[in-house]
């Protein structure tokens, strides 16, 4: 039989925010362990939850790059489960009323658009980190320890409708996530650093069924690769179980990333009622109009839309364009030096040639590196007015990087103008012509395109100062 | 030295008659006399309390103001977070639970300089109308040492009655400050939810929960009000509005109050000497000028009901905490982390905690939410409006504070339900985040019995203009235990 599948995914994010949640304890990554704590992240007796207002914001800015409708009111609640990285043994978080709703995530697919539905986001706080000795897991574990630092960071839930059809969509969407979230800067959505993390539930159904098949959880995926491989793991035992005759249990699997398989996790760990209830402690959010207007035009133009303009605008190829949105920096970088300099399609063949290959090769990102938009500009505008070659551009861009000097004193400190002076660069073509008789020779016979090779030559001679063009002009008027 | 009330040893002090290093040691003097009959604290702080005393002193010599609670020792109920120094809520799992930080209004308090003679007993974790449910001990009643002082915040009320101390503070989360000033002879107010941060006190039902003080007289009780009220960041629920200064309602005047006498509370369920009682209190606020009248709030029956699904549920969760994981106690049976959660709550919570966390838990779980936490809420809201509707015709509504003066240690705690309703006349106020405050309005059998004031949301300058003229022209509040 054909099957159809379906699955939905439930996002968390690290909001990029400098304290908790509910505390004003740092985020900061990689401490010492239990240093970023508070009696509020830890749970004392007596202490009260305060929202972090920035974090309010982040998953406001989210919701609406994700086309949400923001509610006029939500509110926090408990959800209720011991586990020992949960200090006060109930998460915060939101459930019957949620930060958003109702939103999507158009994918490119196929060379069209694929409208992906978001049921909501909502706003959590983080779980602390369990180490354990002896076993995996803390059943069976002969000790565990526990670290508060990640406890209280702030996650942004956002959960997906059942529109993905395959695992490679719900990795496709993972990454369009991804790219969306790092854009407008919330979050840094590294999944192999747990800032982006993700369950799938998934289900199959015979094809033109309409109701959906029994579902099961996949977690621990923890890279783009991972949630592909778990699903296609996941999807083949769903198949290989009907197919059998047999039926898929509702429940929590675990994805094993050196084995490529599934397997059902103890019930005793993964069996909840989570008593939902609005927590008392905190008043509802009531994000006012200005606030979220004010929000919005935070967020600028969405990467989408400035590759659309770029293509139509700019003139520039659709390879082009998405190269150029690949990250908010690099768009920002490419759009202040526009700014500078329009020729959009010579500005883009610099930043994705030759500054990208140095940015790769010395593993930068653009903004790592020293260098504005005014003196990449400077750098083509001295191409421009014939002062430097193209060649000797690259050279000089690298020293650029380099350095972070200027290219008017690079040229000035390396003698790297051109040859303008018609005298010098008359004295060497001769020298060329006088060194080449046979070249000379045969090209005078009729053989044009040794020209190109005694330009060659006198480039050569000057070191690359001489304008090609010109040069080529004077050997024809030479050699008449 | 030590019967005096705050106001009047603040006038001693300031005019050097006293010192606060003497006061406190006869504070501490009548302690050494009568806390093993009387057994109010859980922790003595006395070092703590001399060393505030000689600082309050040292001002005074330099010829500086004392502020009004400068110098003046103060019980603090075991369930107010203070650092340092132990915090037990009288219970077993937080036995040896020393807070890393203080609760907001207990930095107010060293602020002010007042001084901490140590930590109240209570029903464990509050939840109680005896101070039976302690884990360590049970609270004897000044009056009558067979008795119980009321709860949760027995201790404290205890200690305020005997003289233990000049005030107290006390939590109140369905009448845990007013019924035990009520049975200890004293005054109690439990302020409008929301005046008084609940930061770094130990949450029992967060949506109900308020401090408030607990005082031999309304004077103090308007200047400790004044000491603890406030706006605090670090509580979301706390209300971001202007203190008045509640001495200012300090008047002898009751002229053009309209009262209203609570009929469902001056019935049947209600003792009939306490009854007759708060009737005469009635007619003498009468003829103090006073309007009164009887005014019925017919959701009432159903307050206890609500609040007994409300309260639990969010104590099951409140609860939850205590694991054996962070602090507290931690049990050394079993293996395994489930096991040392069951052993870790089975050792360390006593039967009443156990009782409300299982209730609570039932009432919020799937299947059950609706139709018992759901509905609660539902008539949560039916009650605020009863209020609403009185609070149209009345400045302020009277009935008893309880149901009937103390009852005997080991009567109620085998009836679970008749122990409840030993707050059906407090609880609807904690339901509705309103006002109220208890006082003396006579005896029966040697035994006091307390009038309760309740006043609209953040009107507690009403409430205490009434209870202070009340007071000013009766003598209840005078009388002391014949310890």
């Amino acid at each position: 039989m054909k099957y159809e599948t379906v699955i939905g995914l439930e996002i968390h994010a690290q909001l990029l925010t400098e304290s908790k949640m509910f505390c004003s304890c740092s985020t900061r990554f990689g401490a010492k362990p239990n240093t970023n704590i508070c009696p509020v992240c830890t749970g004392q007796p007596g202490v009260l939850p305060v929202v972090n207002k920035k974090a309010i914001e982040l998953a406001i800015k989210s919701a609406l790059a994700l086309n949400c409708r923001i509610e006029h009111r939500s509110v926090f609640a408990r959800k209720n489960y011991f586990y020992p990285d949960l200090p006060k043994n109930f998460q915060i978080s939101q459930f019957e009323l949620p930060l958003a709703t109702k939103g999507y995530l158009d994918l490119k697919l196929n060379g069209g658009k694929k409208r992906i539905g978001i049921t909501r986001v909502h706003l959590e706080e983080d779980a602390g980190k369990l180490v354990h000795k002896g076993a995996a897991r803390i059943m069976g574990a002969t000790e565990s320890l526990v670290d508060y630092n990640r406890t209280g960071t702030p996650l942004m839930e956002i959960v997906s409708e059942p529109d993905l059809r395959s695992p490679q969509e719900a990795k496709l969407f993972m990454e369009a996530l991804q790219h969306l979230l790092q854009f407008i800067g919330v979050c840094d959505a590294k999944m192999e650093e747990g800032s982006l993390r993700c369950d799938a539930n998934i289900s199959i159904r015979p094809a033109g069924q309409i109701k959906f098949g029994v579902k099961t959880e996949v977690k621990n995926m923890n890279s783009f690769k991972a949630v592909e491989k778990a699903l296609l793991a996941e999807e083949k035992r769903h198949r290989e179980v009907l197919t059998e005759g047999g039926t898929i249990l509702q429940e929590t699997r675990f994805f094993d990333d050196i084995t490529d398989t599934t397997t059902g996790m103890r019930s005793k760990e993964y069996s909840h009622d989570y008593r939902y209830f609005p927590e008392p402690d905190l008043v509802p959010v009531m994000p006012g109009q200005n606030w979220i207007e004010g929000i919005k035009k935070g967020i600028g133009e969405l990467p989408e839309h400035k590759s659309e303009r770029f293509k139509k605008d700019l003139e520039l190829s659709a390879a082009d364009a998405e190269f150029l949105i690949s990250s908010p920096a690099l768009a920002l970088f490419f759009e202040e030096c526009l700014k500078l300099y329009p020729k959009a399609k010579i500005l883009a063949n610099w930043i994705m040639g030759d500054l990208t290959a140095y940015l790769n090769a010395n593993n930068l990102t653009i903004e790592k590196v020293d260098l504005s938009p005014a003196a990449l500009t400077d750098m083509l505008k001295e191409i421009d007015k014939g002062t430097i070659s193209g060649k000797i551009a690259k050279t000089i861009l690298t020293e650029m990087l380099k350095t972070g000097k200027t290219v008017k004193d690079i040229i000035k400190e390396q003698g790297l103008t051109q040859i303008s002076d018609e005298g010098a660069l008359l004295k060497i073509a001769e020298e060329v012509i006088k060194n080449n008789p046979k070249q000379v020779e045969e090209y005078k016979a009729g053989k044009h395109t040794l020209i190109m090779f005694l330009v060659g030559q006198v480039m050569k001679l000057s070191k690359g100062r001489a304008q090609p063009e010109a040069v080529q002009k004077l050997l024809r008027e030479k050699l008449i | 030295m030590n019967t005096k009330t705050a106001h009047e040893l603040h006038s001693l002090l300031a005019a050097k008659k006293v010192s606060s290093v003497e006061l406190t040691e006869s504070v501490f003097e009548r302690i050494e006399k009568v806390e093993d009959r009387v057994r109010a604290y859980v922790t003595l702080t006395k070092e703590k309390a001399l060393q505030a005393a000689r600082k309050a002193d040292e001002k005074v010599k330099k010829g500086e103001t004392l502020s009004p609670l400068e110098g003046i020792p103060i019980a603090l109920k075991d369930n107010l977070c203070t650092k340092g120094t132990l915090t037990t809520c009288s219970s077993k799992i937080l036995a040896n639970y020393i807070p890393p930080y203080n609760a907001t209004i207990i930095e107010k308090l060293q602020k002010i300089g007042a001084v901490p003679t140590g930590k109240t007993n209570l029903d464990e974790f509050a939840m109680g109308s005896s101070t039976e449910n302690s884990g360590f001990h049970p609270t004897h009643n000044p009056w009558d040492l067979n008795r119980v002082p009321g709860g949760s915040s027995g201790g404290s009320a205890a200690a305020v009655a005997a003289d233990e101390c000049i005030l107290a503070l006390g939590s109140d989360t369905g009448g845990s400050i007013r019924q035990p000033a009520a049975f200890c002879g004293v005054v109690g107010l439990k302020p409008t939810y929301g005046r008084v941060s609940r930061y770094g006190l130990v949450a029992f039902a967060s949506s109900l929960d308020q401090i408030g003080p607990l005082t031999k007289d309304v004077t103090d009780c308007a200047i400790l009000l004044n000491a603890i009220s406030g706006h605090d960041p670090k509580d979301s629920t706390s209300a971001d509005l202007p203190v008045p200064d509640h001495r200012k309602a300090l008047v002898n005047d009751a002229k053009r109050f309209r009262l209203g006498l609570i009929t469902e509370l001056t019935g049947k369920g209600i003792d009939e000497q306490v009854v007759k009682a708060v009737r005469e209190a009635a007619r003498k606020l009468e003829s103090l000028g006073a309007i009164v009248e009887e005014v019925s709030l017919p959701t009432f029956e159903y307050a206890v009901a609500a609040y007994y699904l409300i309260a639990p549920a969010e104590a099951s969760s409140n609860l939850a905490r205590y694991d054996g994981v962070k602090y507290g106690h931690r049990s050394q049976e079993g293996s395994d982390l489930i096991n040392m959660y069951y052993n870790t709550r089975r050792e360390g919570f006593g039967p009443e905690v156990k009782r409300r966390i299982m209730l609570g838990t039932y009432a919020l779980s799937a299947g059950y939410y609706d139709a018992y936490y759901l509905k609660a809420l539902k008539v949560r809201q039916l009650i605020k409006e009863d209020f609403d509707k009185a609070f149209q015709r009345f400045d302020v509504l009277l009935s008893p504070t309880a149901p009937s003066v103390s009852f005997k240690i080991g009567e109620k705690t085998a009836d679970p339900l008749s122990m409840y309703l030993s707050d059906i006349a407090t609880i609807p106020v904690n339901l509705a985040g309103l006002p109220a405050i208890s006082l003396p309005c006579g005896f029966a059998e040697d035994l006091p019995i307390g009038l309760q004031l309740i006043g609209e949301a953040f009107a507690e300058e009403k409430l205490l203009q009434v209870a202070y003229t009340y007071e000013q022209n009766t003598e209840w509040h005078k009388r002391k235990p014949g310890l």
